[in-house]
């Protein structure tokens, strides 16, 4: 079946399910993935025995975003067994070795915090490296016409609704704690930045400029805020202290900049200009300088850019018609097409990607391998869902 | 019977040892699931309300705004926010003059000056008339991208009316992106409605 013949019927589908008409996160998804095969030959072959129902569904889908080829038992490189009668308990056979590598038994939380947990030590155990499984995403959730911000496991399970603004509120990001989010809403009756707690519900509102404030991002560090501003009578990029504190203009052109997003030594902040006609990447120093352009050979216009953890990829959108989600090397160079979709936002472990792909007036967020190009949308929402910002 | 029972047995006592032995081969290392500390970077219950229900929102709590904002200098300045509370606000007025964008430019066309013009004239008669620019793009920049483009198209509106004597104290901007499409639907005719800018007449409440 064709990524399209699915998400027909999975819209088909999705249709006679009635939901109320405000609430997204009421709305418990259909199981129903969408998985679109990429480059195989990295794949770690691994089989997965004695689970079932929701803990297998997730194990499968945490492995197979992550690296892993879901195989019988006799050509697996590992054996994953194990059982989820009340508690996750499981086991990993290395078959080269032909030793038992992992054993774990889970207790509090639900079995599938239990079973994302077992994800996340195969992953480690095996990778050498974390996994994602646990970790949270925000996005804009959009149901008859109203836009709040959202926060959900990585794997769009377990939506909450983190603002009732009753108005659009847009472009959210992460504070590198993963406890506070920062956002542009239009409560004021104009778009305003705000600093918003996710423990107590505390808000500050951080820039509300004449004119429009938006497109936050938040260094890793946590110190500062990138931002987009137009009270200089044109959208500028300014960078301040979290607590909006000590505004710095960082660029003086007569086009709009858009997209601003950190390097993880919080140093230097990538945005997209348009002062060389076409949209384009360029590097600024947090403290002042000169824009630098980033090379991105192969694609003339570039929007949305979002920095790696680990400091080498700068992944972003390509205005191609359909639009496509690239990579380049984070010192510019030649661009990697990763796949149809918009919007990137890295993972922590700077091998994932979560990204918006449209469908009409629809907008789904899907997961994507940037090491294999493969590309999961884990469960269908009803509304639209976009903007995703992963807590890193 | 004694010998099925002498079965019975033996086969229960086969399942509890092998059942035991199954059960050693799980290290007692036990991995608790993360739920205590509410700061952990990653825990799954950082961002959960105090009741995990899901479907629930997440805790509204104080609003905080600060009063003393630093003052930035520098640039065509907009003057201060137009509060929209003391007007009464207006797109009937102006709906005649909303100006069109070529795709991907934010460049007032030559043929759409005299509708601006007009608004110019409007506000020039009327001096205690303010009027906010509304920037719109179509759906084929990504939504970052457009609420740049927006502000940018609603900026070149108001420089517009700035180059023709209206006081930049008198014209607000504003971006609505890509989500308040004029017209419905995924080809040019559609698109070419979408990338506009629309006049919003405030006119005070008290006179």
């Amino acid at each position: 079946m064709t990524f399209h013949n699915a998400f027909l019927l999975t819209c088909l589908t999705s249709s006679f399910v009635l939901v109320p008409p405000l609430s997204l996160a009421a709305q418990e998804p259909a199981r129903i993935e969408i998985e679109k095969e990429g480059d195989r030959s990295k794949l770690i072959p691994i089989s997965l025995s004695g689970f079932s129902g929701e803990v297998q569904d997730v194990l499968r889908s945490d492995l197979w975003i992550q690296g892993f080829d879901i195989v019988a038992a006799d050509i697996a490189q590992f054996n994953v067994t194990g059982s989820n009668a009340g508690v996750v308990e499981g086991r990993v056979l290395d078959r080269i070795r032909k030793t038992q590598i992992l054993g774990n038994r889970y207790q509090g939380g639900s079995l599938r915090s239990q079973a994302h947990a077992f994800a996340d030590d195969i992953v480690q155990k095996i990778t050498g490296k974390p996994g994602v499984s646990r970790t949270k995403i925000a996005f804009i959730g959009e149901n008859g016409g109203r836009r709040e911000i959202f926060v959900s496991d990585y794997d769009g399970a377990n939506a909450h609704a983190a603002t009732q603004d009753n108005v659009d509120v847009v472009t959210p990001a992460w504070g590198p704690d993963a406890r506070k989010l920062f956002y542009a809403s239009r409560k004021s009756g104009y778009l305003d930045i705000y600093s918003h707690d996710l423990i107590s519900g505390a808000r500050i509102v951080i820039a509300k400029y004449p004119g429009s404030n938006f497109s936050p991002s938040v260094s890793p560090d946590g110190r500062r805020v990138a931002m987009i501003i137009s009270k200089d009578g044109n959208p500028e990029l300014y960078v301040c202290n979290a607590d909006g504190t000590n505004p710095k203009r960082l660029t003086q052109t007569a086009a709009d900049e858009s997209s601003p997003c950190w390097s993880p030594d919080s140093e230097t902040v990538c945005v997209v200009s348009r002062m060389g006609g076409a949209p384009a990447l360029y590097k600024v120093a947090a403290s002042g300088g000169p824009m630098a352009r980033i090379r991105t050979a192969g694609v003339g216009s570039v929007t949305e850019p979002d920095w790696s953890p680990d400091g080498k990829w700068i992944a972003f959108t390509a205005l191609t018609r359909p639009f496509q989600v690239c990579r380049v090397p984070s010192q510019g160079g030649t661009v990697e097409v990763l796949g149809g979709g918009e919007d990137p936002s890295w993972g922590p472990n700077s091998r994932t990607i979560i990204f918006t792909a449209r469908s009409g007036n629809r907008r789904v967020l899907s997961l994507l391998d940037a090491d294999t190009k493969r590309v999961k949308t884990p469960s269908q929402y009803s509304g639209s869902r976009s903007q995703p910002s992963w807590a890193k | 019977m004694n010998r099925i029972n002498f079965l019975k047995l033996l086969l229960m006592s086969l399942m509890l040892a092998s059942t035991a032995i199954a059960c050693k081969k799980v290290p007692k290392s036990i991995t608790p699931i993360p739920g205590v500390n509410p700061r952990s970077p990653g825990d799954p219950t950082t961002t959960r309300p105090t009741g995990t229900d899901p479907g629930k929102t997440l805790p509204q709590g104080t609003e905080t705004t600060p009063t003393n904002l630093s003052d930035i200098t520098g640039g065509t300045q907009l003057g201060p926010r137009i509060d929209k509370g003391n007007f009464w606000g207006d797109k009937e007025t102006f709906k005649d003059n909303t100006v069109y964008f070529a795709f991907d430019s934010a460049q007032v066309r030559p043929e759409d000056k005299s509708k601006i013009d007009g608004v110019a004239q409007y506000l020039k008669a009327n001096p205690t008339f303010k009027v906010e620019v509304e920037g719109h793009c179509d759906e084929r920049g990504t939504e970052g991208y457009n609420l740049s483009l927006g502000e940018r198209r609603a900026a070149s509106v108001r420089e517009y009316l700035i180059s023709v004597g209206v006081g930049g104290d008198k014209v607000g901007t504003i971006t609505y992106g890509e989500s308040q499409p004029a017209v419905q639907g995924h080809d040019e005719t559609a698109w070419a409605k979408n990338r506009r800018g629309e006049f919003l007449l405030l006119k005070p409440k008290t006179q």
